[in-house]
């Protein structure tokens, strides 16, 4: 159990530097549902200087890992066996959510409580809630 | 060269930070849904470690960011790009909710999902083409309420 709590620290430590890096440096906020939806959002406006970044970040996010799981072998978790109907109603949420309350955990949890945000940290408590209800009334329907 | 206002090393900024940012969320173990549920099921088998993500991760953002707020603008760029509305709002409670709604029933938040994209897993696929939908969706609400 131990193991686990020092892998969450090492992650959390290696995800707060590169919200840090990226703010201290470029002064852009590390919340990936922004990230994401504008990144696609402005495919149409691809010459504008302000564009690439956020391709770049997300090749990153998807590169490192891949790296990390092919070249040094990092265990990848298994997958979710709850299925595509699931997958597909959790992920509407998760991205309506998102754009609605303009942020998700790294948006709302690590950069915004990182700003001493009211909103954000409103905005974390909110779905932290949610999600452990919703934990709780699917663990008693299982 | 120049190193203000430079997109190509904005550019290399950005992609270096992602990396350490996907691979943060894969040692975190916030990619495992299994364990987000776990972390999630506070009132049955609680797995408590993903808390200390967020605590690690705040740990260093509260005061990295205390003193970066103290700037006018970033190093490399001649503004921060910061969002402005403070406002505790329906939409943005709404928004959470059903946030946590989605988190709750599958495990992904956005970055592990993207993470996992690479597994070319068809389900991880359809949340994030799902996810996009609702993005858009809630885009366009959004529009067109505030006309």
């Amino acid at each position: 159990m131990p193991e686990s709590f020092i892998y969450a620290c090492l992650g959390g430590l290696l995800i707060g530097l590169a919200s840090i890096m990226l703010l201290a440096l470029t002064g852009k906020v590390a919340g990936i549902s922004g990230i994401f939806w504008r990144a696609i959002q402005n495919i149409p406006d691809a010459k504008h200087r302000d564009y690439n970044w956020r391709w770049l970040f997300l090749t990153g996010l998807i590169i490192g890992p891949l790296l990390a799981y092919q070249v040094l072998g990092f265990a990848q978790p298994a997958a979710s066996e709850a299925g595509p109907i699931l997958a597909a109603i959790a992920g509407l949420c998760v991205g309506f959510g998102s754009r609605l309350g303009n942020g998700c955990t790294s948006g709302h949890g690590i950069c915004g409580i990182g700003r001493l945000s009211i909103r954000s940290m409103t905005a974390t408590i909110t779905f932290m809630a949610s999600g452990i209800i919703t934990v709780f009334i699917s663990q008693q329907i299982l | 060269m120049k190193l203000f206002n430079n997109p190509a090393l904005s550019g290399v900024i950005a992609l270096v930070s992602g990396t350490l940012f996907g691979l943060g969320l894969v040692i975190s173990g916030m990619t495992d849904t299994t364990k987000v549920i776990g972390f999630l099921n506070l009132f049955g088998q609680w797995d408590a470690s993903l808390m200390f993500v967020m605590a690690a991760a705040l740990a260093i953002t509260v005061p990295a960011f205390h003193f970066i707020s103290k700037r006018a603008n970033p190093l490399l760029e001649d503004r921060f790009c910061l969002p402005q509305n403070p406002n505790i709002d329906a939409r943005l409670l709404i928004g959470a909710v059903l946030f946590g709604i989605g988190w709750g029933l599958y495990g992904f938040c956005p970055g592990p999902a993207i993470v996992s994209l690479s597994s070319f897993n068809n389900d991880t696929l359809i949340f994030v083409a799902t996810m996009l939908v609702g993005m858009a969706v809630a885009e366009r609400l959004s529009r067109d309420k505030s006309h």
